[in-house]
């Protein structure tokens, strides 16, 4: 019973940790950039539905559409001003990754100018009372945030397989010249890319802080992090990937919190992640990157 | 050419690296201007503080008097208060001719509740700005951190609010005027087991934290003392938001009790998750849970229904200097004073009445007339033990009705 009630809590947090983990892997997938900004994202999205919903008292369907559409802006303004100048001028890589990590801090303490750097406390958006399912006690909240990451899975899973954009996204990861050539515009793919990333993690975001109902300037980074190990426990640049990654990470965590210790559990994730690297150094889905000499 | 390109460069980075350094001076707050950099520390919305206040003192001689607060950062709602109520007493006191005729020249940066910054604004203080005396800090770390400085240098030095254990420990300069954290463990272990009439008791806590560590082992020891049978004990780590999995144990665990010795921010999103599971245990927190229905949401204070938490003192207490207090809190800050308020208030006050006594500015002098002194303040009756932490009882509050209700000063 208690075993079951471990692995649901894990799944929850391990939604979360996919939602976020897929921003990061389409960027990756498409520009080879490790977005580290991308933790943040989930903070801009926080803050969004935050001043939606509180401080202008808007309904609830109105915060998570205004934080969505916030952090697409977000995600796609950030890749417009700070990396697409970069990309095209064909900068070494690490400059990129350099932007992605001050764009980072840039965030962090534009939210701590204006919000201030105390938690908020944020207010719960769906006032329904736990569900009882076989003598299992499980918050609607838990429930929501499973069904609404498996959803966008899938939905996601369809728009790169069937659609035309899905296509010229898989295109420009493939080989970004060749797709030029092929008549694909790379740069408002790439775009695309960054709103669709940033718009799925302003869901989680929104997930994420009814889950956890304090919202601070700092917290995408812990997140981020943890989100950013399960893309690569599951496969940079996969997108099942992410998913898989998520929930493994979700459930060690919670299963090592609840068996082992509360103070292993960050190790043991950690430790698994070492040892998924060395055995398969792609991730437990990710593509072979075969070097094109 | 080429030579003209690159000395243009060199100015270039010349400039940009002067420009670097005149922008931190603000930043560190390097300046030894302490009056102008201590008013300007605190972010706007943290206090109103009063701008006068170093303008006020005669440019004769002062007695410069340092402190150190998080006016920032995740514990900055202790800091401000604990800051705003040693502004208030140097106010009262330098209105009231000073010490020994001096005027008390106040000094205060803010370390953001971290250690190292705290070390270094207190090297700062000590080498800068001279200060004779130190009250502060106000989160356990960091005030242990500068306490272990505090004691090689002979500074005196009161804490208001830091409650380890270890504080005092370190040096026969340093005091405070908060109970410590065994003693709070004790008294909770204590008032379940007698009051609450609870038989077994769960406790969450966070093992990165001092404070939070030094509460369960004397709850601990205080349960196992009276037969309080502890039926489980959870840990999480600084930074965690999430506690489903250790509450999913406890829950299955069903204790009388649940004592969660932690700060507010933590205590907040635990209660939201706490009855999300439905644990229905009475829920005990220390004095880290004042200011804990703030960081609620409105929505969520029926999580906090019932809980009891042990405070250093009650704002419904009748005592008239206490009531005054909190009127003028009230009217210069616009804001209901806490705990830490009040605790910086009777600091503050300590401090000066022991320098007073002992009548000159000689730091051994101070530290023999504060372990001597006798003093009534707001938060009680104080007199200090041969280990320098105060003697005296503690309040019991309760949270009903998304209000904190004083149940009673209970003695263990």
């Amino acid at each position: 019973m208690s075993f079951l009630l471990q692995v649901i809590n894990g799944l929850q947090v391990g939604s979360i940790y996919a939602l976020v983990a897929l921003g990061y892997n389409m960027v990756y997938g498409i520009v080879q950039l490790i977005n580290f900004a991308h933790g943040d994202i989930i903070m801009v999205g926080a803050y969004g539905a935050y001043v939606v919903l509180v401080l202008c008292g808007l309904p609830v369907w109105v915060a998570v559409l205004a934080s969505i559409a916030l952090c697409v802006i977000a995600g796609v303004g950030i890749e417009k001003v700070a990396y697409s100048r970069l990309r095209n001028h064909n900068a070494p890589r690490i400059s990129l990754l350099i932007t992605a990590i001050g764009v980072s801090i840039f965030l962090q303490n534009l939210f701590q100018l204006i919000f201030g750097s105390a938690g908020i406390p944020f207010p719960s958006m769906f006032q329904v009372a736990p569900i009882n399912l076989g003598g299992l006690n499980i918050s609607f909240v838990t429930i929501l945030t499973i069904v609404v990451t498996v959803l966008l899975m899938i939905a996601l899973q369809l728009l790169v397989g069937k659609t035309k954009i899905g296509k010229a996204m898989r295109a420009v990861s493939e080989d970004a010249d060749a797709a030029k050539l092929m008549g694909i515009n790379t740069n408002s793919t790439v775009a695309f890319t960054f709103g669709l990333g940033s718009g799925l993690a302003a869901v989680g975001s929104v997930l994420y802080s009814n889950a956890y109902p304090m919202i601070t300037p700092f917290m995408g980074s812990m997140l981020g992090l943890k989100a950013f190990v399960a893309a690569v426990l599951g496969g940079i640049g996969s997108i099942p990937g992410a998913m898989l990654g998520g929930f493994i990470m979700g459930i060690v965590e919670s299963l090592t919190k609840g068996y082992i210790s509360t103070q292993l559990a960050d190790a043991v994730v950690f430790g698994i992640l070492i040892v998924v690297l060395l055995v398969k150094p792609s991730g437990l889905l990710g593509r072979n990157a075969t070097e094109k000499v | 050419m080429k030579l003209r390109i690159l000395s243009l460069v060199m100015v270039c980075m010349l400039a940009v690296m002067a420009f670097a350094g005149c922008a931190q001076t603000p930043a560190g707050d390097t300046t030894p201007a302490p009056a102008d950099d201590a008013t300007q520390a605190p972010a706007d919305d943290a206090t109103q503080a009063p701008a006068d206040d170093a303008t006020q003192a005669p440019s004769g001689e002062t007695i410069k008097i340092g402190g150190l607060a998080p006016l920032t950062g995740e514990v900055s709602v202790y800091g401000i208060a604990t800051n705003n109520g040693i502004q208030m007493a140097v106010e009262e006191i330098n209105a009231n001719g000073g010490i020994n005729g001096k005027q008390i020249d106040y000094i205060y940066y803010d370390e953001k509740g971290d250690s190292v910054e705290a070390v270094n604004a207190y090297n700062k203080l000590v080498q800068n700005d001279q200060v004779i005396a130190l009250v502060g800090d106000v989160t356990s770390v960091p005030t242990l951190a500068v306490a272990q400085i505090a004691a090689e240098d002979g500074i005196p030095m009161i804490t208001a609010t830091g409650t380890s254990a270890d504080i005092t420990a370190v040096g026969e300069n340093i005091f405070r005027a908060c109970f410590t954290d065994p003693f709070q463990g004790e008294i909770m272990a204590s008032y379940a087991f007698n009051k609450l009439d609870a038989k077994t008791a769960a406790i969450l806590y966070n093992v990165a934290d001092d404070y939070s560590v030094g509460l369960t082992e004397s709850f601990e020891e205080t349960a196992a003392e009276l037969g309080l049978e502890i039926v489980a004990k959870e840990s999480y780590t600084g930074g965690d938001v999430d506690f489903r999995s250790q509450l999913t144990k406890i829950s299955a665990a069903n204790p009388d009790v649940l004592f969660i010795p932690v700060y507010y921010e933590d205590a907040a999103l635990i209660v939201a998750q706490k009855a999300e599971i439905g644990i229905t245990a009475t829920m005990l927190g220390a004095d880290g849970w004042d200011g804990v229905l703030g960081s609620v949401d409105a929505a969520n204070t029926d999580a906090l229904e019932g809980a009891y938490f042990c405070n250093h003192y009650s704002p419904e207490s009748e005592d008239e200097d206490l009531q005054a207090f909190i009127a003028k809190y009230k009217e210069t800050y616009d804001a209901d004073p806490n705990a830490f308020a009040a605790l910086g208030y009777d600091a503050m006050y300590m401090l000066a009445e022991a320098i007073t006594n002992a009548g000159s500015e000689d730091a051994q002098a101070i530290v023999d007339a504060m372990a001597a002194l006798e003093f009534d303040g707001i938060t009680g009756h104080i007199v200090f033990d041969e280990n320098r932490n105060p003697i005296k009882p503690a309040a019991i509050n309760t949270i009903t009705g998304g209000e904190y209700k004083f149940v009673e000063t209970y003695e263990k």
